[in-house]
C-alpha cells in the first residue's frame, strides 16, 4: 500500500482522528466519509479482522498444522529403536521388594522420595505420622527434607514443616500456599524450598511464592484438567512439562508463563510426564495403555510403548538413572518395564492387589518406589542380570 | 472431549476380546455342556482354554500374564467362574461362563440399594440350593432389611414379581441367566475382600458422558426418590473455543514451523550417547559399589556419598558436562577452589549468587538483587565480572525492576564463558587429574602420558572391571 500513488482529492480535517491531513473518501456501512490515509489503512485492517470467521481461523490453522507435520516429517529420517539395535540388549531383569509399607487403610495416590534418598511421604502417611489432609491427590518433598506439601479435594496446596515429636501437631502449623478453583492434581517445589509449582484440574498450573502465598505465574493453555507435571532437570533451565485431559502434553517457559512447545498424539488422558534425566526428552503415560518417548529437540514422538496384551491405563512412569529404563506403574496392578531405547519390555513386575496410582526412582536411583489403591507401597531394588 | 468416552472405549476394547473369544469361526473357545452327576452345566468352558486363547491371540509368551488379564477381565464382569463368587481365572480345569451384554459394563451400570435388595429377596424366595445366600449376602441382605424397613413391603412385591417371571423361563436358560445375575452382583456388590472394579478415579468422575441421565433400574423399578448420582451433577460446561484462542494457536503453530529441529538420527545418536554413558552409574543396572543399601542393608554407599571424598567414579562424572560438576556440592567446591587458584572465581560465584536468587522468598528478592548488582556488576564492584556491553545493558535496564529473573541473560553469558573456558581448563589441569586417579592402582610408568590418555584409561579399566564381575556372576561366584 505505501508504495501507491495517493490521489488527493481534498485537504482538510480527518472524521475519525480530525487531523489536518490530505483525505480520502471512504465507505462505511454506505455512509461516505473522509480519512486520512493513517485511519484509512486502519480501517482496511480491522475490517479484515472482523471479516474473519471462526471457521476461516479454523482452517488457517488447520493448514498450519499440516505444514508443521510436513515439515517435522522431513526430519524423521530414522526410527530410534532401529538405532538402537546396535545397542546390547539387557537381559533378564530380576527384581525384589525390598520393603512393604502398609499404610492406614488409605488408597495411596501419590508419594515422593525425600532428597536423603530414603525417606518418603505419600499420601496415607510420611514416616508413622498420618497426613493431615483429608483426600491427598498430590504430595512433595521440599528439597531441604524439611517441609512436605500436599493437597487434592481442597482446591489447595499447604506447605507444613516437618517434625519428628510425635505429639507436636502437624495440622496446627499448616500453611495454605496455593488455591485453585478445582482439585490439586500435581505439586512440586522447585530447587528451592521457597517455590512451588501446582497442576489443577482447574485447567490451570500456577507457580507459587510459600512465604506470602503469592501466585508468581500461571499457565494457561490447557483445554481439561491438567493432571501432571515435571520439572527439567537442567541447572540452569526454567521449564516445565505438564500432561493434561486433553491429551495434550505441553513445556512451559516458568519465566513468561508461555507455552513453548506442544505435544498431541495421546488417545486419551495423559497422568504422568517425567523427563529423561538429560532433560532433551520426557515421558507420558495415558489412559490410552501406552506410554510415550517425546523429544524436545526433534519436537516429535520418538517413541511408542505399547503391547496388545496391555489394555488399562499407565498411571505413572519414571526412568532409571541412565534412563535406559522407563518404570511405568498401570491401572491393571502391574508395572511394565520398558527398555526405553530398543522399545521392548524388559520384564513385568506383579506383587500389588489393585490399582498402581504413583511410582517414583529414588533420587540416586538405588530403588523405586510404587504405591496402589491397595493401600501400600512397595519399594524394589536393582535388578541382578541373569543371561 | 470427555472421560466417559475413554471409559467406553475402553470396555470396547474388552468387549472386542470377548467376542472374539466366543466366535467359534475364528478359532475361539470351545463353549460346551458339560454333564455332571445327574444334572448338566451350560455353557461353559475351561480356566484352561481361556488362558490359552489369550496366550495365542494377545501375543502374550508367559503363562502367569494371561491369567493376571483374564482375572482382570473376569473382575471387570466379562466372565466369571460358575461356582466362586471371587472373580479371578485359573488355569486349570475350572469353568466359566460369558457375561451376558444385558449386563456389560459398557451399558455404565449403576444399581441402587433397591435393586441389590430385590435381588437378594428373591433370592430367598426360591428353595434352590444354588441360590442360597453366602454368609456376606445374607449380612448385606440383613442391612439393607433394617436400612429399607419403611418400603420393606414394596421390595418384597418386586422380588415377588420377578420370581414369577424367572419362573416362565426354560429350565437351562434360567441356570445361565441365574448365574449371569448373580457374576453381575459380584461386581457391583463385591465380596468383602475382593477389588470392586467399579471404583473410578476421581479426577475423571466429573466428566462422564450423559451427565444428566437417570440411573436405570435392573428390574424396571421406576421410583421418584431415584437420585443422579453426586458426582455427575459436578461436571463443567465445556468453555467454546473462540476467535481468540485459534488466533494464539495460529502465532503458536507459527512459531513452530520456524522453530530449528533435529534429525530424528542425530536425537537417536544423543539419546543412546547419554544412556550408554551413564549405565554404569545406574544402580538399577550396574550393581552399585560397594553395595546397594536396599539389597545390602548397609549404608556405606550413602556415608561414602555425604563425605568429602569423592571416588574416582565421581570424579569421572564431573567430566561428562558442565552442569554435572555444578550440580554436585563437592565438584562446584573442587571448580571454585581451581578457580580461586587462578584468582578468576568471580564468575562462579556470580552464577551461583544467581542460582541463590532464584530461590529465595518473594519479599527478599529486591534486597538479593541489589547486592548481587554492588558486589560483581556495579562501577568499581569488588568481584566484576566481564560482560559484553549489550548485556550489560539489559541487566542494568533489569535491575530497576529488581524481580527474580533480572540477572538471566548475565547468567545465560557467564555459564557459557565458563563452560567453553573455565571448565575445560579444570578438566585438564593437575587438580582435577589427580583427583581422577586417586585411587587407581599403580601402573608401570612407559614414560608420560597425556591427560586424555589417562582419562581414556581409567575408562577401560573400568569397563573391563564391569566385564569381569558379570562373569564371575554367571559362574556363581
Amino acid at each position: 500500500m505505501c508504495d501507491q500513488t495517493f490521489l488527493v482529492n481534498v485537504f482538510g480535517s480527518c472524521d475519525k482522528c480530525f487531523k489536518q491531513r490530505a483525505l480520502r473518501p471512504v465507505f462505511k456501512k454506505s455512509q461516505q466519509l473522509s480519512y486520512c490515509s493513517t485511519c484509512a489503512e486502519i480501517m482496511a485492517t480491522e475490517g479484515l479482522r472482523e471479516n474473519e470467521t471462526l471457521a476461516s481461523l479454523k482452517s488457517e490453522a488447520e493448514s498450519l498444522k499440516g505444514k508443521l507435520e510436513e515439515e517435522r516429517a522431513k526430519l524423521h529420517d530414522v526410527e530410534l529403536h532401529q538405532v538402537a539395535e546396535r545397542v546390547e540388549a539387557l537381559g533378564q531383569f530380576v527384581m525384589k521388594t525390598r520393603r512393604t509399607l502398609k499404610g492406614h487403610g488409605n488408597k495411596v495416590l501419590c508419594m515422593d522420595w525425600c532428597k536423603d534418598k530414603r525417606r518418603i511421604v505419600s499420601s496415607s502417611q510420611e514416616h508413622a505420622v498420618t497426613m493431615p489432609c483429608t483426600w491427598v491427590m498430590a504430595c512433595a518433598y521440599a528439597p531441604s527434607g524439611c517441609a512436605i506439601a500436599c493437597g487434592g479435594l481442597d482446591n489447595k496446596c499447604s506447605v507444613y514443616p516437618l517434625t519428628f515429636d510425635k505429639n507436636e501437631n502437624m495440622a496446627a502449623k499448616k500453611k495454605s500456599v496455593a488455591m485453585h478453583t478445582n482439585y490439586l492434581s500435581a505439586c512440586s517445589f522447585t530447587n528451592s524450598d521457597m517455590q512451588i509449582l501446582t497442576a489443577s484440574g482447574d485447567g490451570t498450573c500456577a507457580l507459587w511464592d510459600v512465604e506470602s502465598g503469592q501466585l508468581l505465574q500461571s499457565f494457561h493453555g490447557h483445554g481439561a484438567d491438567v493432571l501432571c507435571l515435571d520439572l527439567a532437570p537442567s541447572e540452569t533451565g526454567n521449564t516445565f512439562v505438564s500432561g493434561g485431559c486433553d491429551k495434550k502434553a505441553m513445556v512451559w517457559d516458568m519465566r513468561s508463563g508461555q507455552c513453548v512447545q506442544a505435544f498431541e498424539t495421546h488417545e486419551s488422558d495423559i497422568n504422568s510426564v517425567r523427563y529423561y534425566p538429560s532433560g532433551d526428552a520426557f515421558a507420558s503415560g495415558s489412559d490410552d495403555a501406552t506410554c510415550r518417548l517425546y523429544d524436545l529437540r526433534a519436537d516429535r514422538e520418538v517413541a511408542i510403548y505399547s503391547k496388545e496384551s496391555i489394555i488399562f491405563g499407565a498411571s505413572s512412569v519414571d526412568f532409571s538413572l541412565s534412563g535406559r529404563l522407563l518404570f511405568a506403574g498401570y491401572n491393571d496392578y502391574t508395572i511394565n518395564v520398558w527398555d526405553v531405547l530398543k522399545g521392548s519390555r524388559v520384564s513385568i513386575l506383579f506383587g500389588h492387589e489393585n490399582r498402581v496410582s504413583t511410582l517414583r526412582v529414588s533420587p540416586d536411583g538405588t530403588a523405586f518406589c510404587s504405591g496402589s489403591w491397595d493401600h501400600t507401597l512397595r519399594v524394589r531394588d536393582g535388578g541382578r542380570w541373569a543371561f | 472431549q470427555n472421560s466417559g468416552l475413554q471409559r467406553m472405549t475402553f470396555f470396547f476394547l474388552i468387549e472386542d476380546i470377548i467376542t472374539k473369544m466366543q466366535d467359534d469361526k475364528t478359532g475361539g473357545v470351545p463353549i460346551r455342556t458339560v454333564k455332571s452327576f445327574l444334572s448338566k452345566i451350560p455353557s461353559v468352558v475351561t480356566g484352561t482354554d481361556v488362558v490359552q486363547w489369550l496366550m495365542k491371540n494377545l501375543s502374550i509368551e508367559d503363562p502367569v500374564e494371561a491369567i493376571h488379564l483374564g482375572s482382570l477381565i473376569a473382575a471387570q464382569g466379562y466372565i466369571f467362574p460358575i461356582s466362586d463368587h471371587v472373580l479371578t481365572m485359573k488355569d486349570d480345569g475350572t469353568f466359566y461362563r460369558f457375561q451376558a451384554p444385558y449386563f456389560w459394563p459398557s451399558n455404565c451400570w449403576e444399581p441402587e440399594n433397591t435393586d441389590y435388595a430385590i435381588y437378594l429377596c428373591k433370592r430367598t424366595m426360591q428353595n434352590k440350593a444354588r441360590l442360597e445366600l453366602a454368609d456376606y449376602e445374607a449380612e448385606n441382605l440383613a442391612r439393607l432389611q433394617r436400612a429399607f424397613a419403611r418400603k420393606w413391603e414394596f421390595i418384597f412385591m418386586q422380588a415377588e414379581a420377578q420370581v414369577k417371571i424367572d419362573r416362565k423361563k426354560d429350565k437351562t436358560e434360567r441356570k445361565i441367566l441365574d448365574s449371569q445375575e448373580r457374576a453381575f452382583w459380584d461386581v457391583h456388590r463385591p465380596v468383602p475382600g475382593c477389588v470392586n472394579t467399579t471404583e473410578m478415579d476421581i479426577r475423571k468422575c466429573r466428566r462422564l458422558k450423559n451427565p444428566q441421565k437417570v440411573k436405570k433400574s435392573v428390574y424396571g423399578v421406576t421410583e421418584e426418590s431415584q437420585s443422579q448420582s453426586p458426582v455427575h451433577v459436578l461436571s463443567q460446561p465445556i468453555r467454546k473455543t473462540t476467535k481468540e484462542d485459534i488466533r494464539k494457536q495460529i502465532t503458536f503453530l507459527n512459531a513452530q514451523i520456524d522453530r530449528h529441529c533435529l534429525k530424528m538420527s542425530k536425537v537417536a545418536e544423543s539419546l543412546i550417547a547419554y544412556t550408554e554413558q551413564y549405565m554404569e552409574y545406574d544402580p538399577l543396572i550396574t550393581p552399585a559399589e560397594p553395595s546397594n543399601p536396599w539389597i545390602s542393608d548397609d549404608v556405606a554407599l550413602w556415608d561414602i556419598e555425604m563425605s568429602k571424598e569423592p571416588s574416582q567414579q565421581r570424579v569421572k562424572r564431573w567430566g561428562f558436562s558442565f552442569d554435572e560438576i555444578l550440580k554436585d556440592q563437592v565438584g562446584r567446591d573442587q571448580f571454585l577452589r581451581f578457580l580461586e587458584s587462578e584468582f578468576s572465581s568471580e564468575n562462579l560465584r556470580f552464577w551461583l549468587a544467581v542460582q541463590d536468587l532464584k530461590k529465595q522468598p518473594l519479599q527478599d528478592v529486591a534486597k538479593r538483587v541489589e547486592e548481587i548488582w554492588q558486589e560483581f556488576l556495579a562501577p568499581g564492584a569488588p568481584s566484576a565480572i566481564n560482560l559484553d556491553s549489550h548485556s550489560y545493558e539489559i541487566t542494568s535496564q533489569n535491575v530497576k525492576d529488581g524481580g527474580r529473573y533480572t540477572f538471566e541473560d548475565a547468567q545465560e553469558h557467564i555459564y557459557k564463558l565458563m563452560k567453553s573456558d573455565s571448565y575445560a581448563r579444570f578438566l585438564r589441569s593437575n587438580a582435577y587429574q589427580d583427583l581422577l586417579l586417586a585411587k587407581k592402582k599403580p601402573e608401570s610408568e612407559q614414560g608420560r602420558r597425556t591427560s586424555l590418555e589417562k582419562f581414556t584409561r581409567s575408562v577401560m579399566h573400568k569397563s573391563t572391571t564391569r566385564i569381569t564381575g558379570l562373569i564371575m556372576e554367571i559362574m556363581g561366584a
